[in-house]
């Protein structure tokens, strides 16, 4: 059978199976499976990377089999250029999160690694799912363990954490479903067609025109919550810092890509005369900008190396936020690189502050200093894992930046600027932290028999690295595969804009 | 195009090979120091052999424009097309011959100055990566392929600045420039896009060839994008108001200051001017800015560097004022100008360094071999050295002659040719006059600081300390063979450009014309009369001698005390000592607002306070207060219990049995 | 028929439930009194089925088997209550005191 039939299926599924067997295998081996379902389902999605056609905008390898047919839901999955590397980044991550987390877990071991691969179902559902009830399962099925990684086998105030993660992101959901639900009664009202299917939604999205407004709230309050955009984002530090280091890695790789996966998705296209009003504009624009400052600000002055890692990623959503709102062809390709490269950087960092921890038990940057000396392999990798985040040309994070920002420009030049300043604040934050942590005289001699990287730990590092230098240099296939997708979702969207300026001078072009 | 052109790539990449090799060394086998120098002075001679025969290939095609060799397409993304190209021509040939060339000799000085240190390996990988951004920034074809370069050179600078990291000032000082460069580089980038969106390309020679038909003389855009570009360049090549990380970035070892923050990299700013010359012609007011901006630097790095004591600070603020002079000269529209007194500088200064490090390293061992700590930068802790150090003493007056500009030395011509030019524009504009007397004063102070230098360090007593003067060692000929080679250059540099009174003259100003001839449309005929270049050749030579002679008259090298024993000093004396307290202002006026605000205003206010506090706990704590009053009826008393379902159940009968 | 008769003492009955569950203290006399009510609703099934039909008989073997699952779990929860108490007294049983 040919894989585009079947790879997205087996995707899915081959998780879940995975994850059964390691329920079933014995405590000790639970992680030699996890390691190997996960690196399975990595080799099952890398011909991805060469099947996917990249000059269509069309949904490719996709899927449909009837799920509900009463009420029109049909488990409908397919990947186009904007998913194809959210999927990729998280069969990609998988693998690196169970290594990471392979001295760091010590306890219920089997039920962790279950977890983690339910997780990469849901994730992977979530990026996949053309029907928006499907979408949705997901969506929530992602939640659970994520709750649980973060309560189970998180810090001291993982509970709290893990409840704020889990009611921020369900008030956000469930606004979503009542928006997708009266989508679907006035689409079904209106056609007299009964179905979830994504391209049906879009087809006849003009019949909610007149609660245009109210749904894209909804969509707008799910997704901003989950990116997260100023001020919806307190949950995030909270949860990064009681995770565990592989959730801390997937929240910031993957999970936070999809608020703004959703809103290239879903929120955008569906609605985008209110996407695009100038008020909407002016507020989301804003906030983005806030998000980018703020954060960054905000990051400078954290004590605790994870929690600055964690408001630095909102700045970056905030760059991300901003190139979706622009809405050309650069700004969004760049949106999406840097949806990419916060998955590769931060989770990079991520991993860097568990390895720190599992070395001096703190987070604490001040309780680190001089161990450049000590450790020089690990300052080196921290050292171009932070000059990525900063966004050093000829790391992945200039590429994204300065598309975005070059892209959105033409749309909002005084935006742009101020969102240009955040390249400085970036700067700002990860040098002081660096200096403190690996520079600085050496004054812990606890901490002067540090061992250096491990092999496992290269194993983790080495190929997070390698992708900084390679969106870095060479980007182009990565451009090259979005770039069909992007320009369809950017002439889609101003299509309806066109038509009503048009429509607004009287008589037309005369 | 010839052949060697297309051997480019190997200029560029080898110091990168450099970099990569010697970077494992450092982290698997830090003590194969032989091995590390092997490689890293190796690659450089390599490319610089290499980067010879590219500029050959320009010297004997002298193509009227430039060559472009695409490598790849970088970020190709609707209409943006960026590929990864460099370009050779005539500008970058000159900057390619300074860069290999100055590189290659401090990288073999280094060999001798860092030979001790235990980061050897790690300092040479930082070395060659250094020379790799450099060349990429020299030859990018695109502004966002020279990005790269400009970047990746702020970063080895901050590397090398905190290379001794273990200090926690220097690892400041590193952090301070990278982050000053940044605020920098946020001009360069709104540049990039407003040039973007206004030409609708990224690459040299399109935007070169559209600026004319697209922006208009002296409009609105042109001037932003030139003065964004304007505050790059003031971040990279310290200039006024971000000039105070250079004098910081003396933390790093003495070679580096040579290289990277007196040679190569501060002059950046300058050769991006030169390039996108059309853009600044085009752009009078930014062009004025430039020159303005580049006098008072001028002028008040000179004041500052008249006071200072360490020899390091001494030579890093005379760095900064050199570098005004060149924006003075590129920013009156003497593109070549600016570009021979960053050449004959880079030869200059960087003998300067070297050999004020080939004192420190002396100073160093002498006090290392008596176990005594004291400063071994600071100049009165010097003084005679000339008995001990005679070649370096020689190299140095060399230097000080050809910086103070003394007539035959390369400095005099480079920066006479400056001031004429600046004197000339004066004719349309009275404000360029004003911008020429700055010259001439800051020109009358550079020789006045210099001799104040060489008096203080070489001259008179000596002051290290009894114990240590028999250790005072010439440094070893790894180290004194540069110097000669730089000396032989700050001699004889001033060749390149002779003025128009002498025969042979004006060599660069031709070679670079074809860069250079798509701005002479907008400026003015920069010509000056031989009376006048007479006039103004004897007015430097004046100026010239009397800082010299000033300084070898009122200085008293004998009554110098060791810094230890050293009085305090009072009134301007000391504001010039403590910098005009800049750096205070800026602590008060900018770092400490940013960082309370941060601290207290966003983090410890809104988000714990305002959002967590009062939004986020808050809905939780009105869902528990509603959670309280329900609770309140559960008494856990069975009897409560069932009688409540009893009398409910009777109010639900009576009210359906009607 | 007997249908009033029966339907007064099945309404005395259930009464007297509603009375001792309301006011006995001992949970094994309300659990008593439960079934009393219990069985005063089958009753009331029996009088009315004479009428109405047999599906009203049907019902009481329902309620009668249901009656006996809760017996079972209701004793059963008392002994555990009793085991940790000592008492079986409701006022004493406040576990679920809010």
């Amino acid at each position: 059978m040919n894989y585009a039939a079947w790879v997205l299926d087996a995707l899915l599924l081959f998780p879940l199976l995975a994850g059964l067997v390691i329920l079933l295998s014995p405590e000790h081996l639970a992680k030699r499976v996890a390691l190997a379902g996960a690196v399975v389902e990595f080799l099952l999605s890398v011909p991805l990377w060469w099947m996917f056609e990249p000059g269509t905008a069309a949904m490719q390898f996709e899927v449909v089999h009837p799920w509900v047919p009463g009420w029109g839901i049909a488990y409908r999955v397919g990947v186009d250029g904007i998913s194809l590397f959210m999927v990729l980044l998280t069969t990609f991550t998988m693998p690196l999160a169970v290594l990471g987390s392979w001295n760091y877990i010590r306890d219920k071991e089997r039920a962790y690694y279950a977890l983690l691969l339910v997780l990469t179902t849901g994730m992977l559902g979530v990026f996949v799912a053309l029907d928006l009830f499907v979408f949705y399962v997901f969506w929530e099925i992602m939640l659970i363990p994520m709750y649980f990684l973060i309560g189970v086998w998180g810090g001291p105030k993982r509970i709290y954490a893990a409840i704020k993660f889990f009611l921020f992101t369900f008030v956000g959901s469930l606004l979503m479903l009542v928006a997708i639900l009266t989508i679907y009664f006035m689409v079904y009202r209106a056609t007299g067609v009964q179905s979830f299917d994504y391209h049906h939604f879009l087809r006849n999205i003009e019949v909610v025109r007149p609660f245009a407004l109210l749904l894209f709230g909804a969509f707008f309050l799910g997704f901003a919550i989950k990116v997260p955009m100023f001020p919806f984002h307190t949950w995030l530090p909270d949860a990064h810092v009681e995770a565990p280091t592989a959730g801390s890695v997937i929240l910031a790789g993957i999970l936070l890509k999809m608020g703004t996966y959703g809103f290239l998705r879903f929120a955008v296209p569906f609605f985008p005369g209110v996407a695009l009003h100038p008020t909407m504009v002016n507020v989301i624009v804003v906030l983005a900008l806030i998000g980018i400052i703020y954060g960054a600000l905000v990051a400078m002055v954290q004590p605790d190396f994870k929690k600055l890692v964690a408001y630095s990623s909102i700045s970056h959503l905030g760059f991300v936020m901003l190139g979706i709102w622009a809405l050309t062809v650069q700004s969004v390709e760049g949106a999406i690189i840097i949806m990419i490269n916060h998955g590769i950087s931060t989770g990079a960092l991520f991993f860097l502050a568990g390895m720190l921890y599992e070395r001096a038990h703190t987070r604490e940057v001040a309780a680190f200093g001089g161990i450049a000396r000590v450790v020089p392999a690990l300052a080196a990798v921290l050292s171009l894992v932070a000059l990525s985040s900063i966004g050093l040309p000829g790391t992945n994070g200039f590429i994204g930046e300065f598309l975005v920002l070059i892209g959105s420009f033409g749309e909002y030049p005084w935006a742009t600027a101020v969102a240009a300043t955040g390249v400085i604040f970036a700067a700002l934050y990860l040098l002081r932290a660096l200096q403190r942590l690996i520079y600085n005289k050496f004054e812990r001699p606890e901490l002067a028999r540090m061992p250096d990287l491990s092999v496992r730990e290269l194993l983790v590092l080495g190929p997070l690295v390698a992708c900084i230098l390679w969106i870095g240099i060479y980007p182009r296939p990565f451009l090259h595969r979005v770039e069909a997708s992007v320009e369809a979702l950017v002439e889609q969207v101003h299509q309806p804009e066109a038509a009503v300026a048009q429509a607004r001078t009287p008589g037309g072009e005369q | 195009m010839p052949a060697s052109v297309g051997w480019v790539w190997l200029v560029v990449l080898l110091p990168l090979a450099g970099f990569v090799a010697n970077g494992a060394l450092s982290l698997l086998r830090p003590e194969a120091k032989r091995a590390v120098s092997a490689i890293g002075v190796g690659v450089l001679v390599l490319s610089f052999l290499i980067a010879v025969g590219v500029v050959g290939g320009v010297a004997t095609a002298a193509p009227h424009s430039p060559y472009v060799l695409t490598y790849w397409q970088w970020m190709p993304a609707g209409g943006l097309e960026i590929d990864l190209a460099f370009q050779v021509d005539q500008l970058s040939a000159v900057m390619l011959m300074v860069v290999t060339g100055v590189s290659m000799v401090i990288h073999i000085f280094s060999v001798g100055y860092m030979g001790d240190d235990p980061g050897y390996a790690r300092y040479f990988a930082y070395l060659n990566l250094f020379v790799f951004f450099m060349l990429v920034l020299v030859l990018g074809a695109n502004f966002p392929v020279m990005f790269v370069g400009w970047e990746g050179v702020g970063l080895c600078s901050y590397l090398l600045i905190g290379f001794w990291f273990e200090n926690n000032a220097f690892a400041d000082a590193g952090k301070k420039a990278f982050i000053m460069n940044r605020i920098g580089d946020f001009g360069f980038l709104i540049a990039m896009f407003m040039i973007f969106h206004a030409v609708g390309s990224l690459s040299f020679v399109e935007v070169f060839e559209a600026a004319p038909g697209t922006f208009e003389v002296g409009g609105t855009t042109i001037t932003l994008i030139t003065l964004a570009l304007f505050l790059g360049c003031a971040g990279k090549s310290a200039q006024i108001p971000l000039y105070t990380w250079l004098p910081d970035a003396m933390a790093g070892p003495t070679p580096v200051s040579a290289l990277i923050h007196a040679a190569t990299m501060v002059t950046a700013g300058v050769y991006l001017v030169a390039r996108t010359n059309v853009l600044f012609a085009i752009a009078p007011v930014s062009s004025f800015v430039v020159a303005a901006v580049g006098a008072a630097t001028a002028l008040f790095a000179a004041t500052i560097a008249l006071k200072q004591w360490d020899i390091k600070k001494v030579l890093a603020y005379s760095t900064v004022s050199q570098l005004g002079y060149m924006f003075m000269g590129v920013g009156v529209g003497a593109y070549a100008a600016g570009m021979f007194h960053l050449t004959t500088h880079a030869f200059f200064k960087a003998l300067l360094f070297l050999g004020s490090g080939s004192v420190i390293h002396a100073l160093h061992h002498a006090y290392h071999a008596t176990h005594r700590h004291e400063d071994a930068q600071d100049m009165r802790n010097m003084g005679g050295l000339r008995r001990a150090m005679p070649w370096t003493t020689g190299f140095m007056w060399v230097a000080t002659l050809a910086i103070a500009g003394v007539p035959l030395f390369s400095g005099f011509f480079s920066k006479d040719e400056i001031l004429a030019m600046t004197f000339v524009r004066g004719h349309d504009a009275g404000a360029f006059y004003v911008l020429w007397m700055v010259g001439v004063v800051a020109a009358l102070l550079t020789a006045f600081y210099m001799t104040r230098m060489m008096l203080y360090t070489f001259h008179g007593p000596n002051r290290t300390g009894e114990q240590e003067r028999g250790h005072l060692r010439e440094a070893p000929w790894v180290m004194t063979g540069p110097l000669l080679v730089l000396a032989v250059g700050s001699v004889f540099a001033g060749l390149l450009n002779l003025p128009a009174i002498l025969p042979g003259s004006g060599w660069l100003h031709h070679w670079l014309e074809p860069v250079t001839e798509g701005s002479a449309a907008y400026l003015p005929d920069l010509h000056l009369g031989s009376d006048t270049e007479w006039m103004l050749l004897g007015l430097a030579t004046v100026v010239a001698a009397a800082g010299i002679l000033g300084a070898w008259n009122f200085l008293k090298p004998a009554q110098l005390k060791p810094a230890r024993e050293a009085p305090v000093e009072t009134g301007i004396q000391r504001v010039l000592l403590r910098k005009w307290y800049v750096d205070e202002i800026y602590d008060w006026l900018v770092v400490r607002p940013v960082m309370w605000m941060s601290d207290r205003a966003f983090w410890k206010v809104m988000d714990v306070k305002v959002i967590d506090g009062a939004f986020v706990n808050g809905s939780a704590t009105v869902a528990r207060a509603l959670g309280w009053v329900g609770s309140r009826f559960q008494t856990g008393s069975v009897g409560v219990y069932l009688f409540l379902f009893v009398m409910g159940v009777l109010i639900l009968m009576r009210a359906v049995i009607r | 028929m007997l249908l009033g008769p029966s339907l007064g003492v099945s309404a005395i009955l259930f009464s007297l439930g509603v009375a001792g569950v309301l006011l006995r203290r001992n949970a094994i006399v309300i659990f008593m009194c439960i079934e009393l009510m219990l069985n005063a609703v089958n009753l009331s099934f029996v009088a009315l089925a004479q009428q109405l039909g047999r599906e009203g008989q049907v019902i009481v073997f329902f309620v009668m088997a249901v009656a006996a699952a809760e017996a079972a779990v209701g004793l059963a929860i008392m002994i555990a209550i009793y085991r940790h108490k000592s008492s079986v007294n409701v006022k004493e049983i406040n576990l679920l005191r809010g």
